[in-house]
């Protein structure tokens, strides 16, 4: 276990600076630092006394260890359009994409686990089967087409729900800007919701489908039928449970189509989060903001896939020898 | 004529022919590609071409509502370009660029899968590391920060001019570990086969026996991912031109006809984004269906379950 710790950490940490290096080079080659911070009348003479200092003439790997240092210690360096802490503004815009994105989590657990589970229990059923098409009519449509359509028929035409932003806040402790406490707040995240989770909710029906109906096949599931417990009883603490372990696993990995997905909805949505800022950064040229999301999201990323690898080896010991998949 | 008539007779197109599903998407699909590579013979108008396109006809509804014009089918969009044109022009640039996208991480996979798969060792170790990190960062993502990392790199105006090489390029590189997966898997099983060996033994060079023995027998299950793969990259094309990191609105695809036209969704004009909406999902439907079709068929494996 412990030579797989390493293995995997160690594998973490050469991403991490591979994202680093793709940023630093990003940012060496699109802006200039010192046009940033002097204006027009300052002297050639006195620009080449400024570039010395900051050290801009080092070489091309040391500034980028310094780049390192510094993100290490979590300054990311300052958005051009927001004058402010690159890092800081990310932070600012995330609450509104974690309520986004929890409320979408919630949404798909709720439902993917009971259609799942039907899917697997009575795969002929006719309403199985209408699940089952309308999961792959789902995955065949956008999610911003979706989103567009939602907005459509229930901001448009039928005038119920909010198309964008997120309505009423309350601050809460910290500053976290929330929209769970108002009936407002809670309106405007209907529509963003069921368009995030209408493309991860056929991907999670369709593997718990699957897992199950594996589970379902296996001699203990029929031991504990013939044992005469009840049907639900098996069902859920001795079928369900066993795909518990693949289910989590696929969907920690599934996180970065997650946040791709999210990119796309709070576009649509005009949803203030972080995916919103990060197009907005990319319209304005913001380098350096661009630059932070793709450390910070990076890092995010590489912190849960390797938490999950590591979480799944120390339950299934054939991982830490035969390496995923 | 000889080999028609066997591919005629073949069990291929006898269960093709069985199967409702399959024919219904492939027509669907063949007469999508015909219509949008026939643009220039069928479309009523050229959205290209400026001088017959009026900004006073813009916003038509289509053809059965009212205020229509009977010259625009399904209606015009904001510039006043005839929807049906537009639509037709835009679904033959998803295609291509679908295509290209397609081909070209076909080709970095195969690659890497191939000598990958032959060589072994840490070279494969390596190779195959590298795919999985970029596989689990999902290739939305890795599509989506190379477009914004181009478009910084080289300016808005710019990279408009130059959009669909560029975006064959960022599809293409963000999928291409798909690819060098499944033909390593192939390849791995291949290499230990006794017509590679009776190869190497006869002396042929490594790279001989990697291409002309080894690559054609992978080739089933580059087939079959293929098609989903055509479908993945239109589906990425549609989402960076939605985010404004794709086409630009004068030369449009249908994600950024989708994205022209949700601007208008408040005001009520909701042809100018359902119409090329309606054909994106369409078009990847088919294609997708067609896709599982052709898994199940050529995977025989599948016929044991």
């Amino acid at each position: 276990m412990f030579a797989f710790f390493i293995r995997r950490v160690t594998q973490a940490v050469f991403v991490m600076l591979v994202i680093s290096l793709i940023g630093f080079t990003i940012k060496q080659s699109v802006g200039d630092p010192l046009r940033e911070i002097t204006g027009i009348s300052v002297s050639a003479a006195e620009r080449d006394a400024l570039r010395e200092k900051l050290g801009l003439n080092d070489p091309f790997l040391l500034q980028w260890g310094r780049f390192l240092a510094r993100a290490l210690q979590g300054d990311l360096g300052n958005s051009f359009y927001f004058k402010r802490p690159a890092l800081q503004v990310i932070l600012g815009k995330a609450p509104a994409t974690l309520e986004l994105v929890f409320s979408t989590s919630l949404l798909v657990v709720l439902l993917s686990i009971p259609i799942g589970i039907y899917a697997a229990v009575r795969p002929r059923a006719w309403l199985a089967r209408f699940f089952m098409g309308v999961s792959i009519v789902g995955v065949s449509i956008p999610v911003f087409l979706t989103a567009i359509l939602l907005i459509y028929v229930f901001s448009v035409g039928l005038g119920w729900l909010p198309s964008f932003g997120r309505g009423e806040l309350v601050t809460l402790f910290g500053g976290w800007q929330s929209g769970y406490f108002t009936s407002d707040g809670l309106k405007h995240l209907i529509l963003p919701s069921i368009a995030l989770s209408s493309i991860m909710l056929p991907l999670f029906i369709r593997l718990i489908r699957a897992e199950m109906k594996e589970v379902l096949e296996t001699d203990y599931i029929k031991y504990a039928r013939a044992k005469g417990l009840k049907p639900g009883r098996v069902l859920l603490v001795h079928g369900f449970k066993n795909t518990l372990l693949p289910v989590i696993t696929v969907g920690g990995v599934q996180l970065g189509t997650l946040i791709a997905f999210t990119i796309l909805t709070e576009t649509v949505f005009q949803w203030q989060g972080m995916g919103a800022m990060f197009i907005e950064a990319v319209d304005r040229a913001d380098t350096s903001l661009i630059v932070a999301y793709l450390v910070f999201v990076g890092a995010l990323f590489v912190t849960v896939n390797t938490v999950v690898d590591l979480v799944y080896g120390l339950v299934n010991p054939m991982i830490r020898i035969a390496g995923r998949r | 004529m000889q080999g028609w008539r066997g591919f005629r007779k073949s069990y291929f197109v006898y269960s093709f022919l069985r199967d409702p599903m399959a024919m219904g998407s492939f027509l669907c699909l063949a007469i999508l590609v015909m219509v949008s590579f026939g643009a220039p013979l069928i479309a009523p108008h050229d959205p290209y071409d400026s001088s017959t396109i009026d900004i006073m006809d813009s916003e038509m509804p289509p053809l059965w509502l009212d205020q229509s014009d009977a010259r625009f089918l399904l209606g015009t969009d904001s510039q006043g370009r005839d929807m049906l044109s537009t639509m037709l022009y835009g679904m033959r640039v998803s295609i291509l660029i679908g295509l290209g996208a397609v081909a070209l991480q076909a080709f970095m996979g195969i690659f890497v899968g191939l000598v990958a798969g032959y060589r072994g060792g840490r070279f494969d170790a390596f190779l195959m590391r590298l795919a999985d990190v970029q596989l689990s960062f999902s290739t939305y993502m890795v599509a989506i920060f190379f477009g914004a990392l181009f478009q910084a790199a080289f300016g808005m105006g710019r990279y408009e001019q130059l959009a669909v090489p560029l975006l064959v390029i960022i599809i293409g590189f963000a999928e291409w570990p798909q690819y060098a997966r499944t033909v390593r898997a192939s390849v791995l099983a291949e290499k230990k086969k006794e017509y590679v060996e009776a190869a190497r033994v006869i002396g042929l060079s490594p790279g001989r026996i990697m291409w002309r023995h080894i690559l054609p027998n992978t080739l089933t299950p580059v087939l079959v991912i293929s098609t989903v793969q055509v479908a993945n990259a239109i589906m990425s094309e549609a989402a960076l031109s939605f985010i404004g990191l794709g086409m630009p609105v004068t030369r449009p695809s249908l994600g950024s006809l989708i994205k022209a036209g949700f601007d208008y969704i408040f005001s009520g004009s909701w042809w100018i984004t359902l119409f090329p909406g309606v054909a994106l999902v369409v078009l990847i439907l088919s294609i997708n269906l067609l896709g599982d079709w052709l898994r199940d068929f050529l995977n025989p494996k599948l016929y044991k379950a």
